[in-house]
């Protein structure tokens, strides 16, 4: 690999697209780097999927012609993106990382493709996924698990593993990823990345494969908070087609980032979001960013919210409920996979061994679980209590923020495990999620970036904040003080203390030959 | 099939009190469809015209037709509805493979328009209110055909063929409270009340309403209780089945009937009634069982989570309001002083379910008498004839084309009943079918008078009778004379000319 090539992956987006615009860079050379580096290392990460280097390079040629015609692009033009797997794209499969659409061609983009094309980015492939975004570390993929680049034995989180990892491991300048209880967040805690999951409302959900429409968020992946504040200010914005989606008029998130200042701002942060079940080193990573914060003149304040204890138990009522009747499409009748039965059968037959042969196990599991909360008879106990709980998480949350100005977590409470270390265990797994999940109960946004390595294992650690609903951009001004203030601590970005991906690969190769 | 034991209706009256419940169905001629931009037309190629969402295809998503809702709210409103200020969607989860996403999005504890009534006008001017319980908004699911097997159903089938250019169609299912107290005028009430839907769709403009093609559909739900003595405490209502898609005004009379006697004969034999849904079959006139249907089963209904709630302005309620058609009761005061009826010969329409036909046939030119003539006669028989509504064999402009054609002369009455066969047929409009058929009235005189000519050289003695004044003796000439221009001449101007001949 040329020590350009080198260059090039390691360049935050906003950096390799200003080099692009101003020329000292093609977004061909760009492409093909990233083309290259995932020739390198995929095979060993898996985060990709699928990846489409004739179309890449194709697109790639159009933003350099563009450019060369003194066309003027948008701050990310010729910057090639890992698009998650969720997402639909006419020219990739979207499989949603599940057998049941091995292959499957959309005929219309996604919104946030569409947008994603028409400013200049370059989609390089899709990225792996737990199946259907059920799970928190990527081996409920259909296609197999995918692997830390800081620890190719750990997890890269879930279910956006696959773009975390593309985006740490340096196979794209950036991504996009789906956020239902952490998607975006926990991965990027675990791989020293930063993610964004907007308002619920804030980004088209059009062309995502729903998994729980009113908890579903499309959202950026990023190394740096500048990155994810460009694309947002990309795929933000009103879509006719999603009538969820807002109607609000945003300010540039790109601004917000680069103009941060925590100068008088009041954080809370929630007793029941940290403590018991809290990895030591995860917590006194939050708690130094903290001090750091107030040393930079913000206020810290303590506050409580009691529904959170029920978010976690309400959270796995309404997404399965959800999720048992977006699934139901999956039959066989109109597109995907088809299984007949031996000896023939009934539509329905048909429907069921294509079912069964077609979901993994925990999306079966959840199409059950959700089956059963909606029954007749059930339906209060279980779906109408966890509605409730939700009001509740929401009303915690504005009591909160007529106090403070942002909250403060740690995005999860471990930081990765090991591959099959929680496979067997979904209550160990789903606890994962129990810092993530109020915000999507109360459609509020939240940012996660890294916050350094824990003590114990050396591993990346996250820090969380989130704010009121519409107010993406306090997001990005807390999480660019906060990275500034840590990048300079750290004389550089936390992501440049991993080991070496090709040396880890090596070792394991070598691991694997002895 | 065995045949069901009927019960004579009389005695059935006697013994049970009937309980009758509907579901209409009104599919709305809206542009597009409910929740996406595919079309809503009728007939055309299985499977065109379909957008990505019409599929259920992974990552697409509904938005609410908003056409689809004004429309709604006006027939919520002429149902005498209330219309929720703020109104929501859900889903109803069942695996079939007619519905896209297995799940059907329609309103449940939310619907846009509730607590209404219609009123009915019977055979003997009796009017009758009829409580709506609710109206809502729901999408239409595709069609399946079931090929091979002997009953066209999907038991049985060899194979089924799906065509989702219907799913997605905008529909209003408008619920009716109990229905109690319609005695033995039960099937009367059940056709009058779908016919009064019907006309007051047709006077919105919501929908094309026409049965046979299933813009218009009704589920009839009937049950009986046993009478009991005066100072007994009233029984429960009685287990209902549910009669679905009774696609004419004629057949959810025949329907309502034929529940009444089969289930009073089961009951009255100590039997018990299954709670089920059950198929009208046209040509034989009876019911047959449907699948099982408990009040337990189970459509795991939840919040639409993909649409926001449904919130009409009080000024958009207020606009669709000022905008409403009149009252069908005043509508036929209305019509009746317009056309200039008696009360015998308007009733003889409104009876007949044809008071929307000739209105539009008036509308389209015939004067009301011949409008009337036509649908309540001629028309009204074939109908009778061939087991259908009157409204399904011909449409209003053919009827008023046709009943020009007789004013204007061009056809006599025995032409225009052949003419009015060959446009039931299919064979085009009247004029095509005259211009087809040849079956013009010959009204050049050059040739009667050639034909007259003929017959009298034939029977020489006839002008001098006439000349005598024995007129009638022209009766015979003019027989000849028709016979020779095979029915297509004006006998009037025939007997005219002949006596002209004569006094000359």
């Amino acid at each position: 690999m040329s020590d350009n090539t080198r260059d090039i992956i390691r360049l935050s987006a906003a950096d390799l697209g200003a080099r692009i615009a101003s020329g000292a860079v093609t977004s061909v050379q760009a492409t093909q780097a990233h083309l290259d580096r995932i020739d390198a290392v995929d095979g060993a990460v898996h985060a990709y999927l699928h990846v489409a280097p004739e179309l890449a390079l194709a697109a790639a040629a159009r933003v350099d012609a563009q450019i060369a015609a003194g066309e003027k692009l948008g701050p990310l033009a010729g910057v090639p993106i890992a698009v998650k797997d969720v997402l639909v794209t006419t020219d990739m499969p979207s499989t949603s990382g599940s057998k049941i659409l091995e292959g499957y061609l959309s005929p219309f983009d996604a919104t946030v493709v569409k947008k994603v094309r028409e400013a200049g980015l370059i989609p390089l492939g899709k990225t792996n996924m737990d199946e259907f975004a059920m799970g928190s570390s990527t081996e409920h993929s259909a296609y197999g698990p995918t692997h830390n680049p800081w620890a190719l034995d750990r997890i890269p989180g879930g279910s956006g593993g696959g773009s975390a990892a593309a985006v740490a491991g340096y196979e794209a300048s950036i991504a996009l990823g789906s956020d239902t209880g952490g998607s975006i967040r926990q991965p990027a805690h675990v791989t020293g990345t930063v993610g964004v999951k907007p308002t619920y409302g804030a980004v088209s959900r059009y062309g995502a494969i729903a998994l729980a429409s009113s908890l579903d968020q499309i959202g950026p992946v990023s190394r740096t908070v500048l990155d994810s504040a460009l694309l947002q200010d990309i795929i933000g914005g009103h879509d006719p087609r999603d009538s969820t989606s807002l109607r609000t008029e945003w300010p540039s998130m790109a601004d917000a980032a680069r103009n941060a200042n925590v100068q008088g701002l009041k954080i809370g942060v929630i007793k029941q979001l940290q403590g018991d079940g809290f990895q030591a080193g995860v917590l006194n990573r939050f708690t130094e960013a903290l001090e750091l914060l107030v040393a930079n003149g913000a206020e810290i304040v303590e506050l409580d919210a009691p529904s959170f204890e029920h978010a976690i138990a309400a959270y796995y009522l309404i997404l399965p409920a959800e999720a048992s009747s977006n699934l139901a499409k999956f039959d066989s009748v109109r597109f995907g996979l088809r299984v007949n039965p031996q000896g023939g059968g009934t539509v329905e037959d048909v429907m069921s061994a294509t079912r069964d042969a077609g979901f993994g196990p925990e999306v079966k599991r959840r199409i059950i679980l959700g089956t059963y909360a909606l029954s007749a008879g059930y339906y209060d106990a279980y779906y109408g209590s966890a509605q409730k709980v939700r009001t509740l998480v929401q009303r915690d949350f504005a009591a909160a923020f007529s106090q403070v100005d942002v909250i403060a977590s740690p995005t999860a409470p471990t930081t990765a495990f090991k591959l099959g270390e929680k496979l067997n265990d979904p209550l160990a797994m789903y606890l994962n999620d129990i810092a993530t999940i109020p915000a999507n109960l109360a459609g509020i946004p939240g940012i996660t970036l890294p916050a350094g390595l824990a003590d114990e294992d050396g591993l990346p650690v996250g820090i969380q904040f989130l704010a009121p609903a519409h107010e993406d951009a306090r997001l990005y001004n807390v999480g660019g003080a906060l990275e500034q203030l840590l990048v300079a601590q750290w004389g550089g970005h936390l992501l440049e203390q991993a080991p070496d991906l090709l040396e880890l690969i090596a070792a394991a190769a070598e691991e694997g030959a002895r | 099939m065995a045949r069901a034991e009927l019960m004579d209706f009389d005695k059935a009256l006697e013994l049970f009190e009937p309980v009758m419940g509907f579901e209409v169905h009104v599919e709305l001629n809206t542009k597009t469809k409910m929740f996406s931009e595919a079309p809503n037309v009728f007939g055309a190629e299985p499977n065109t015209g379909l957008t990505p969402l019409c599929l259920g295809l992974p990552g697409t998503l509904p938005v609410v037709n908003e056409q689809a809702v004004r429309y709604s709210i006006s027939l919520g409103l002429a149902l005498g509805c209330s219309i929720a200020e703020s109104s929501s969607f859900a889903r109803k989860n069942y695996f079939y493979p007619d519905t896209p996403k297995n799940y059907q999005i329609s309103q449940f504890d939310e619907p846009i328009a509730f607590e209404g009534s219609v009123q009915i006008e019977l055979a003997d001017g009796t009017l009758i209110d009829i409580p709506v319980e609710r109206a809502h908004m729901e999408e239409d699911a595709g069609k399946l055909t079931h090929v091979g097997g002997s009953s066209g159903r999907i038991q049985g089938a060899d194979y089924s063929l799906v065509d989702y250019n219907r799913a997605g169609v905008p529909l209003v299912e408008i619920v009716t409270k109990p229905i109690y107290g319609g005695e033995h005028r039960s099937p009367e009430i059940a056709k009058a009340y779908v016919s009064a839907i019907r006309d007051i769709v047709v006077s919105l403009g919501i929908s094309d309403a026409k049965m046979e093609r299933g813009n218009l559909r009704c589920d009839a739900n009937v049950s009986l209780r046993p009478r009991v003595a005066e100072g007994v405490e009233t029984p429960p209502l009685g287990t209902r089945t549910e009669t679905k898609n009774v696609n004419s005004l004629r057949s959810v009379e025949r329907a309502v009937r034929y529940e009444i006697q089969r289930q009073a004969a089961i009951l009255a034999k100590g039997g018990s009634i299954t709670q089920e849904t059950r198929h009208w079959h046209e040509d034989t006139g009876e019911t047959s069982a449907g699948r099982p249907k408990s009040d337990a089963d189970d459509y795991r209904y939840f919040p639409e989570p993909d649409l926001l709630p449904v919130v009409p302005s009080a000024e958009l309620i207020a606009e669709l309001r000022a905008a409403l058609p009149e009252q069908p009761a005043v509508r036929r005061r209305r019509l009746k002083a317009e056309w200039g009826f008696t009360d015998l010969e308007f009733q003889d329409i409104q009876n007949s379910g044809l008071l929307t036909e000739v209105s539009e046939t008036v509308a389209a030119g015939a004067t009301p008498a011949a409008a009337r003539k036509w649908w309540t006669g001629e028309i009204a028989r074939l109908a009778n004839a061939a087991d259908a509504d009157a409204a399904s064999l011909i449409s209003a402009a053919d009827v008023a084309a046709l009943a020009v054609l007789v004013e204007a002369g061009t056809l006599t009455d025995r032409l225009a009943r052949q003419v009015l066969e060959g446009v039931i047929a299919g064979e085009g409009t009247p004029q095509q079918v005259v211009d087809a058929r040849g079956l013009a009235v010959v009204s050049d005189d050059g040739a009667l008078i050639a034909a007259i000519d003929e017959a009298l050289a034939a029977q020489p003695d006839v002008l001098e009778k006439i000349r005598d004044g024995k007129v009638q003796a022209a009766g015979a000439v003019i027989g000849a004379v028709m016979k020779a221009m095979k029915g297509q001449a004006d006998a009037a101007r025939v007997r005219e000319l002949v006596l002209e001949r004569a006094s000359a």
